[in-house]
């Protein structure tokens, strides 16, 4: 069935690439339509807006600029930790421009962790990155007086939304919130992934020696993407304490990190949809599968991680034996021009 | 007057074996400059060195006067020198136009703008659609890297080296892996570089070297086996009997 | 301090015989098997039943955990891992966390939440006087054996038919097959007996970490940068990195038991920032 939707989703997206402008315009008409619609859900639609700007941060990074990380809760958590400790100690009141200052300050963080993640080979991307969000979480659970420890951060109060706006218990402010700056940074996102930097981090993620060749000073831009990613998951973060006055442990767990990497493979990376998509496809799933067997939610996780991966390696195997018939091995005499 | 490159007693140890051995090469300006030798003579290896992929064991390499040793792979790219490999090394996924495009991007030094897209310039895209229709390749201009014969990637490969407009250009067997149907294409391409440009060319199809150089390196062992004019070189007995055999 | 640095050394043994299969592994099928822990975790719960449950010494139960532990990585390779050959690392990353999850949930199942104690034997019990110095005499234990087992993995690799075919098949796996060798067979060889060995690491080591439902993934860090410290292209590397990290943890567990498990985090940086491709690389 994945296949089938495969080859679906293939064809559709040829003639996307010219609607492009329209089929983006009715997605975002039906984010809007679905906030007008079910007002009671806003909730619920908040937290997906929040998964979904943390899944599109490590799209930037795994989707193009191909880097492997199985601790990208670190900078959501970083991020959800800050904008909590600005709020409770009045060192900015104001949602927005507290937002805007953790963003840059988790950016600055993920620059400086980049020097660490992007040395070696793809295991070591994975150990320090996995050792990352670890030593977040320890450092989270052991200084008690400053976040609270594993009781999580409470007595948190948010100023109104640019001194006007006050959240409200629906969530009504929240959401709009949540998704002008989701909308925003999807924008911003897109700027960069059209641009000629961002060309050349897909560049460096299918050649990195061929980029270097062309001059491209690989580690310099991937620091830079790592760096964009960063802030957006820290930004993720902060939405998610601006939105729900509370920062608990589960920020920095593993099973965020794990659980976003699932959004990326169940949406697809490399078009920045994809975590849009996942967020919701995996929320739907986390709300039906809490409804049969809450305790075991993680086995299902670990098992649809599985089936998904094993799935996909079926199709592409097939895809692949169908284009190496199609196409000859490199240096046979019959090779053609067209 | 200042080669357009110059190596200095250049040397490259791994554990215990030699790879080059106190090499020291110069390059003249606009020269069409050939460097041969048996397989496991160095050539690639000295390529590596040139371009930074490799750092030396001992040694020094100038570009245009300036020393450039220390120097990083993509900084020398942007100081003028260029690069082909032996085998294809291209971006698979983009099409030879988005190549091509983003080269001579980066080449503007626009590679770092992260607000405005890359496509939608006039200057850039006529550039490399020129580039495009130089190397025979508009027929397969908006493909996949992937999709292509061996042949065309095979000039790819040269175009973007070309998209560089570098003032040196290091040539790993161009026509490596290509099929006599398709070589002619490659050919005419060398002969198209301009005259302002030092090529570095390492090959072992003995009729392009001939008709294509202006001097001749041969090296064997990592080591600078015989220099001089292509026909010093045809006629010099141990080349011939090193290297050439019955093929000169 | 003498004591700290016998029971390190016990520890980074037990910590090597645990991630000898994760590096071979790696090394050979270029697969990073981040569920490597959960055949450590099934080894001890399988020693811990067969010496609760079915009234088996202990010494009996490290042979039997070998074998039911390889078994069980030779029918999960055979049915989930072989389709995954060739497949990209993050492929293989999103898999075994899949894995992992899975375990942790189906042990916690089984088995409870609470770590697993194997009955001893008296002769492994207290200490035993070596030389006026009171050394324990499990540690002593855990000590001979993983030094016999790692004798024993290193004489099969580079002297066995087996080994040979390995290492052909490390160094270029399409030119093994050309001249005969079954490396599909020899794949799943391999990672069945490093499941082996990881199966006995548990066993052997469940009186000195905890083995717990949660045990795939708390352990899953050390084994990965024993793995990528140590690297992969001998065993000397991960061997060297082990012992680095169980004489570590142990001083630190002795000298500054607040700080956490940070240990392993700050030695993995440091290294990483003096080796960047692993403790014996040579080349860069």
């Amino acid at each position: 069935m994945i296949s089938f939707l495969r080859h679906g989703i293939a064809t559709a997206s040829e003639s996307a690439k010219r609607h492009r402008w329209f089929y983006e315009a009715l997605f975002w008409a039906a984010i809007v339509l679905a906030a007008l619609l079910f007002p009671s859900q806003h909730l619920l639609m908040i937290e997906i807006s929040i998964i979904a700007l943390f899944a599109l941060s490590l799209d930037l990074l795994l989707g193009y600029a191909g880097v492997v990380s199985l601790g990208h809760a670190a900078f959501f958590g970083f991020g959800a930790y800050l904008a909590g400790l600005l709020a409770l100690h009045g060192i900015v009141r104001e949602p927005v421009l507290a937002m805007l200052l953790t963003g840059l300050i988790s950016g600055l963080i993920g620059l400086a962790a980049s020097t660490l993640v992007l040395r070696g080979s793809d295991l070591t991307k994975i150990m320090v990155t996995l050792g990352l969000a670890l030593v977040f979480y320890e450092i989270a659970n052991r200084l008690t007086w400053l976040t609270g420890g594993a009781d999580g951060m409470t007595g948190i109060e948010i100023a109104p939304l640019l001194g006007l706006f006050e959240f409200d218990f629906f969530g009504h402010i929240g959401l709009a919130y949540c998704l002008v700056v989701l909308f925003l940074l999807f924008i911003v996102a897109r700027c960069v992934v059209d641009s000629p930097f961002g060309w050349s981090i897909k560049a460096i993620r299918d050649n990195p020696t061929r980029a270097s060749a062309i001059g491209v000073p690989t580690h310099r831009r991937l620091m830079a993407m790592f760096a964009l990613s960063a802030a957006y998951a820290g930004i993720a973060g902060a939405l998610l304490t601006q939105t729900t006055s509370f920062v608990s442990l589960s920020v920095l767990h593993f099973e965020r990190s794990a659980d976003v990497l699932l959004m990326l493979l169940l949406g697809g990376t490399g078009y920045l949809y994809g975590g849009l998509v996942g967020a919701v496809i995996f929320k739907l799933l986390h709300s039906w599968i809490a409804s049969l067997t809450p305790e075991y939610w993680q086995f299902w996780i670990g098992a649809f991680l599985v089936a998904i991966v094993l799935l996909r390696r079926a199709s592409i195997r097939s895809a692949l034996a169908s284009i190496g018939e199609r196409f000859r091995p490199a240096g046979h005499a019959q090779g053609r021009a067209r | 007057m200042t080669a357009a490159l110059e190596t200095r007693r250049l040397a490259k140890h791994f554990g215990g074996i030699i790879a080059t051995n106190d090499v020291s090469l110069t390059v003249k300006h606009g020269a069409r400059h050939a460097l041969i030798g048996p397989n496991g003579a160095g050539k690639t290896t000295l390529i590596n060195l040139l371009t930074g992929v490799l750092a030396p064991s001992q040694g020094s390499i100038h570009l245009e006067g300036k020393d450039i040793t220390g120097i990083g792979r993509a900084a020398r790219v942007k100081l003028g020198l260029a690069r082909t490999f032996q085998v294809n090394s291209l971006f698979a996924e983009f099409t030879p136009f988005e190549t091509l495009t983003m080269t001579i991007g980066e080449r503007l030094g626009i590679g770092s703008q992260w607000w405005r897209k890359l496509r939608g310039r006039p200057e850039i895209e006529k550039e490399a659609e020129d580039l495009l229709e130089t190397f025979h390749l508009v027929d397969v201009g908006d493909r996949p890297t992937k999709s292509m014969a061996y042949g065309k990637q095979r000039l790819l490969e040269i175009a973007i080296a070309f998209a560089c407009k570098p003032k040196v250009m290091l040539l790993d067997e161009p026509a490596a892996g290509v099929p006599e149907s398709e070589s002619a294409e490659i050919f005419q391409a060398l002969a198209a570089l301009p005259p302002d440009v030092t090529v570095l060319l390492i090959e072992h199809d003995m009729h392009l070297v001939f008709r294509f150089a202006d001097r001749i390196t041969v090296m064997v062992n990592g080591a600078v086996f015989a220099q001089g004019a292509p026909d010093q070189i045809a006629r010099d007995p141990r080349v011939r009997a090193v290297y050439l055999g019955e093929d000169a | 301090m003498l004591t700290i640095l016998f029971d390190g050394v016990a520890y980074g043994m037990v910590l090597f015989i645990l991630s000898c299969g994760l590096a071979v592994t790696l090394g050979l099928m270029n697969f990073i098997n981040l569920a490597h822990g959960a055949f450590a975790m099934a080894g001890g719960y399988f020693a811990f039943l067969l010496a609760t449950r079915y009234g088996v010494s202990f010494f009996a139960t490290i042979p039997l955990v070998f074998i039911l532990t390889a078994g069980l990585g030779l029918i999960i390779e055979r049915t989930l891992y072989s389709h995954l050959y060739g497949s990209s690392h993050l492929e293989q990353v999103l898999f075994t966390v899949g894995l992992v999850l899975m375990s942790i949930v189906i042990a916690d199942y089984f088995m409870g939440a609470q770590p697993v104690s194997i009955p001893l034997p008296e002769i492994l019990r207290g200490q035993i006087e070596i030389g006026g110095v009171g050394l324990g005499r499990y540690r002593l234990f855990l000590i001979l054996v993983c030094g016999l087992l790692t004798l024993g993995v290193q004489l099969v690799i580079s002297n066995s038919r087996f080994g040979r075919q390995l290492r052909a098949a490390v160094d270029n796996a399409s030119v093994a097959r050309g001249v005969g060798i079954r490396v599909n067979r020899l794949f799943a060889l391999t990672f069945a007996f490093g499941c082996g060995l990881a199966g006995i690491g548990g066993a052997l080591g469940a009186e000195i970490m905890n083995i717990e439902p949660t045990f795939p993934f708390k352990y899953m860090i050390y084994f990965l940068v024993i793995v990528a410290v140590g690297g992969t292209t001998s065993l000397t590397g991960p061997f060297l990195a082990a012992m680095l990290l169980g004489i570590a943890d142990v001083a630190r567990k002795y000298y500054a038991p607040s700080i956490g498990t940070f240990t392993i985090y700050v030695l993995m940086i440091a290294t990483l920032l003096v080796r960047p491709n692993g403790l014996l690389a040579r080349r860069s």
